[in-house]
């Protein structure tokens, strides 16, 4: 199941610093949504307001609705833990559990959830997880190993195998390559492509070729200045922003001369 | 001949020389110490195994005085570990993560003072406060409890037995415990606690998952540094216990402990005597003991280092 996320008004604090303000976007279901933007302007932010993890820091909060399929996380009795398990995330720099195995890592979240699954249940999750995340022909011989073993790429696909182990409905991703070889990259981003066919992926790159290989919708965020707000500048199709942007500043910031 | 490659940097290589020569000799420093003591130790203690007026090895005789000692020290270091160690990780969990911000420096900082109390002040506590509060729990568990061994015999009416030394002791070694493991839980690296709730943990999840297993080496160091404690106080236990026989029960006086034995014996000892000996002995045993302890924590904390995160 995929799901569609609407942003509605949506500003979000640290403290009283306002971070992100006045977000309205329709994330499509089914569909690779990149964030773009010059480091600041509150990408990460905004993402971690998707799943509710932003408000893990001290002091973060958010103000404005956010719909996932048409129902607000941000409605007051909505558990974080509940939207958490709908809405995953990849990080930016890998992050397996160290002292669990590979086969642990993967099935992290079902024991979270708290299902009892027999072994050979478990063992067809951690092989169908690891295969759609590319990763199994790497660590089959190896699944009893420490997660920690693995190179920084493998341990990345490892943690988009935890992410997708629960299948939920959105995946959000945090510059998940930014730390990895262009060879692990590129693995990274053929997995995105056929994630798409199940999920809502919303990704945050620095890389503009990476957003234009991997997405269908492209969104821009900026800064006016230092301690300013970041805002969404444009948001339309990937192709669009890249060749006929509506905006200057959209126009400066993908062909290179931003700044 | 000289090439850019075979010159160094002279005074950064002169510094770096006396550098480890430093912490070498700190090493051998500290090696030298504990071999002067175990020295000490063995030398003085040889009249307590050996007398020739005696007809030689007197071993037996030794161990008949030295077990109960032993055993009086164990259960009274168990006792003190079985109470503080789940309450100290909940204290520290409770700081690192529970409280709020503003609340957990207070409460941390009462907590480091407690560890500044020094253990007469404990022993004056636990001999005149404590013990009496505890004499109408010794009864009722020994009217409910008494067909277990440990509150069979007779409730001690001034309250001074070893279940009461034990308790002092537990609050005693609660600080040093709750500070190693709040300095650990703090230093959880953030990216595993919320890889833990993007999955969809909850709290105390998150801490199972992330929190505990990044920081058992250092519970256990913290735990083992308090059982340090414990088998070593002297004044504490010397004040609260009223020494006597080896006892099951622990809510009957009774028992000893080594440190406490040496503490009382030891100034009525006259210097080269057998008595005296024999209280080196047994400080001998406490040292092995203590050695023995820390070898096993080492130990367990080795086990599994793979799976550390240290790498
Ligand atoms: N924990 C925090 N507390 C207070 N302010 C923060 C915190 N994290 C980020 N900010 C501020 O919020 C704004 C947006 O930061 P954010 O990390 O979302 O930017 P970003 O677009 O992800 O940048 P980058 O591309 O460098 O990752 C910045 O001004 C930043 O200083
Ligand atoms: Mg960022």
């Amino acid at each position: 199941m995929s799901k569609r996320v609407d942003v509605v008004d949506l500003n979000v604090y640290y403290g009283d610093f306002l971070a992100v303000e006045g977000v309205n976007m329709n994330i499509d279901a089914q569909a690779v949504t990149a964030f773009i933007g010059p480091s600041g302007c509150g990408k990460t932010t905004l993402l971690r307001s998707l799943n509710r993890m932003h408000e893990v820091l001290p002091g973060a909060r958010v103000k404005g609705q956010l719909l996932l399929d048409g129902e607000d996380i941000y409605e007051s009795g909505v558990d974080p833990v509940t939207v958490r398990t709908q809405v995953g995330m990849v990080f930016q720099r890998p992050n397996p559990f160290p002292t669990m195995t590979i086969r642990e890592n993967v099935l992290a979240g079902y024991k979270l959830n708290g299902a009892r699954l027999s072994k050979s249940q478990s063992e067809e999750i951690v092989e169908t997880s690891l295969r759609s995340a590319n990763l199994w022909n790497e660590v089959k011989d190896r699944l009893d190993r420490p997660g920690s073993g693995l190179s920084g790429g493998q341990q990345q696909r490892l943690c988009i195998a935890r992410t997708i182990a629960v299948k939920p409905d959105v995946i959000l991703m945090d510059e998940p390559c930014s730390a990895l070889d262009p060879i692990s990259t590129l693995a990274i981003e053929d997995l995105i492509g056929e994630l798409q066919q199940d999920y809502t992926v919303i990704i945050v790159t620095h890389n503009m070729q990476q957003a234009a290989r991997v997405s269908q919708k492209t969104a821009f965020f900026n800064i006016a200045g230092t301690g300013k707000p970041g805002k969404l500048i444009e948001y339309d199709d990937t192709t669009s922003i890249f060749n006929t942007p509506q905006e200057k500043s959209t126009e400066d910031y993908v062909s290179g001369r931003f700044g | 001949m000289t090439s850019s490659l075979t010159q160094s940097d002279k005074r950064g290589v002169a510094g770096d020389r006396v550098f480890s020569a430093l912490t070498v000799s700190a090493g051998v420093l500290i090696l030298l110490t504990l071999a002067f003591v175990a020295l000490f130790l063995t030398v003085n203690s040889r009249d307590a195994v050996y007398q020739e007026d005696q007809g030689g090895w007197i071993l037996t005789a030794f161990f008949d005085y030295a077990y109960p000692l032993v055993i009086g020290t164990l259960i009274a270091s168990f006792i003190a570990l079985i109470l503080a160690a789940p309450v100290a990780v909940g204290v520290a969990l409770y700081i690192s993560h529970y409280a709020p911000p503003r609340f957990s420096k207070g409460i941390g900082y009462v907590i480091d003072l407690l560890a500044a109390i020094p253990s007469v002040v404990y022993g004056a506590w636990g001999m005149s406060f404590l013990g009496p509060a505890l004499i109408p729990v010794y009864g009722w568990l020994h009217e409910n409890l008494g067909f277990i061994p440990l509150f069979a015999g007779d409730p001690s009416q001034t309250g001074r037995t070893i279940f009461t030394a034990g308790v002092v002791l537990g609050v005693m070694i609660l600080p040093i415990i709750t500070s190693v493991c709040r300095e650990i839980f703090i230093q959880t690296p953030k990216l595993h606690e919320e890889a833990a709730l993007a999955l969809g943990a909850t709290r105390w999840e998150m801490i199972k998952m992330s929190v505990f297993p990044f920081a058992r080496a250092g519970i256990i160091s913290g735990i083992m540094l308090g059982l340090g404690r414990a088998l070593g106080e002297t004044m504490a236990v010397a004040l609260v216990l009223s020494p006597g026989m080896l006892t099951a029960s622990l809510i009957s006086s009774g028992n000893s402990t080594i440190p406490a034995e040496i503490a009382l014996g030891f100034p009525e000892a006259p210097p080269g005597s057998e008595r005296q000996a024999q209280l080196i002995a047994i400080g001998l045993v406490l040292f092995l003991i203590t050695l023995l302890v820390n070898m096993t924590a080492r130990w367990i904390v080795s086990r599994h280092k793979e799976f550390s995160g240290a790498n």
